[in-house]
C-alpha cells in the first residue's frame, strides 16, 4: 500500500543533502500533484554506494510549468513531471 | 582539438597539415577509466572480450526502428494499444523486443496534449527499445532548456505547436522511460502496418517533432 495516491498534492522536500540524488533542483520546495504510483524501486542514494536499504516507492508527480518557473513563456496548461521517491514527497494542502 | 600537437613554429609556411583522424583525439579522464575498468574485468577474469564486444554489438543493433514497430502496432491494434499504455515492457516483449532493468511507460499524444522526453540529469532514455540517444538529448542545452522553455526548443525542431496544446515534458529521473507514441499521421488509412511503421521517426518517439500530414 503506497503512502500517496494519484491526486494528492504534494510539496518536494526543499533539503540540499550530499550524495546521489535524483531529485532535480529546479523542482525542490516546488508543489505538484501525484499521476501515478509505480511501485518500489531501489534507492539510488544507497544503491550508488553500495549500502543496503529498503526499496522506495516512486511516483510520477506533475508540475504546472508556470508553477516552476515565474516567468514561464507558454501556455498554463503545459506541465512538467518527474519521477520522485517517496522520502522527497510531503503531503501538501 | 587536441593539446598534444603544438609547434613551435607558425603556420604561415606553404605547407598544410592532414585534417585531424579520429585516431588523434585524447581521451577524457573518464573514457580513460572506463579503458581501464575493462582491462581489468578481463584480466581478472570477470569478463571476457568476446562477451563485451558481443553486448556493444547487440546494443548497437538496437535502432529506433524497433520502436516504430511499436508505434504502427499501436496505431492499428486497439487492444494492444491499450496493453502497450497499462504495461510498455510486456507490450514490448509481444513484438520481440525484451527491456529489462527499467520499466517502460507509453505516452500518447492527443489532440490536447503533446508529450516530451528529457533526461535533466544525465541521459536516461529507452535504450532497450530505441538504441543509443542522439548527441543533442545528452546536450545541456536541450537538458537545461526543454523543462524551462519546451515550445522554444520544440520550434527549433521545426515543431510549431498551438497555444492550445499543452505541452507535458517528462523528466527520466528514476528507473522509468519513456516512449513518446505520435499521433497516426492524416491520410495514411491505407496504409499497412509496416509502411506505417516506416513513418516514425526517431524524434517523434523523443517527442521533439510531430509527423507529418501523409509524409510518405
Amino acid at each position: 500500500m503506497s503512502r500517496l495516491s494519484p491526486g494528492a498534492v504534494v510539496r518536494v522536500r526543499e533539503d540540499y543533502p550530499p550524495g546521489h540524488i535524483r531529485t532535480p533542483i529546479y523542482l525542490r520546495g516546488k508543489q505538484g500533484v501525484v499521476e501515478r504510483h509505480f511501485g518500489a524501486f531501489g534507492n539510488p542514494e544507497t544503491l550508488a554506494y553500495n549500502l543496503p536499504g529498503p526499496k522506495k516507492d516512486l511516483y510520477k508527480v506533475r508540475f504546472r510549468a508556470a508553477d516552476l518557473w515565474p516567468d514561464y513563456q507558454g501556455s498554463p496548461k503545459d506541465t512538467v513531471e518527474a519521477d520522485l521517491y517517496d522520502h522527497w514527497l510531503e503531503a501538501s494542502a | 582539438m587536441s593539446d598534444h600537437h603544438h609547434h613551435d613554429h607558425d603556420h604561415d609556411h606553404g605547407h598544410h597539415h592532414a585534417p585531424p583522424q579520429p585516431d588523434d583525439k585524447v581521451h577524457s579522464y573518464h573514457q580513460i577509466l572506463s579503458i581501464a575498468l575493462k582491462e581489468l574485468l578481463i584480466e581478472k577474469g570477470v569478463v571476457t572480450a568476446a562477451e563485451v564486444r558481443h553486448f556493444i554489438e547487440k546494443r548497437d543493433s538496437i535502432t529506433p526502428a524497433n520502436g516504430a514497430k511499436v508505434v504502427a502496432r499501436a496505431w492499428v491494434d486497439s487492444a494492444f494499444r491499450e496493453r502497450l499504455l497499462a504495461d510498455g515492457n510486456a507490450a514490448a516483449a509481444e513484438l520481440g523486443f525484451p527491456i529489462t532493468g527499467t520499466k517502460l511507460v507509453a505516452v500518447e499524444n492527443t489532440q490536447d496534449t503533446h508529450n516530451v522526453v528529457v533526461c535533466t540529469l544525465c541521459s536516461c532514455y529507452p535504450r532497450d527499445l530505441l538504441g543509443l540517444p542522439p548527441a543533442w538529448y545528452k546536450s545541456r542545452a536541450y537538458r537545461a532548456r526543454v523543462v524551462r522553455e519546451p515550445r522554444a526548443v520544440l520550434r527549433e525542431f521545426g515543431t510549431e505547436l498551438p497555444g492550445d496544446v499543452a505541452v507535458r515534458v517528462h523528466d527520466s529521473t528514476a528507473d522509468i522511460r519513456f516512449l513518446v507514441v505520435p499521433q497516426r499521421p492524416q491520410g495514411t488509412q491505407n496504409l499497412d502496418e509496416d509502411a506505417l511503421a516506416a513513418l516514425v521517426t526517431r524524434d517523434s518517439m523523443i517527442g521533439v517533432a510531430r509527423l507529418e500530414e501523409g509524409a510518405h
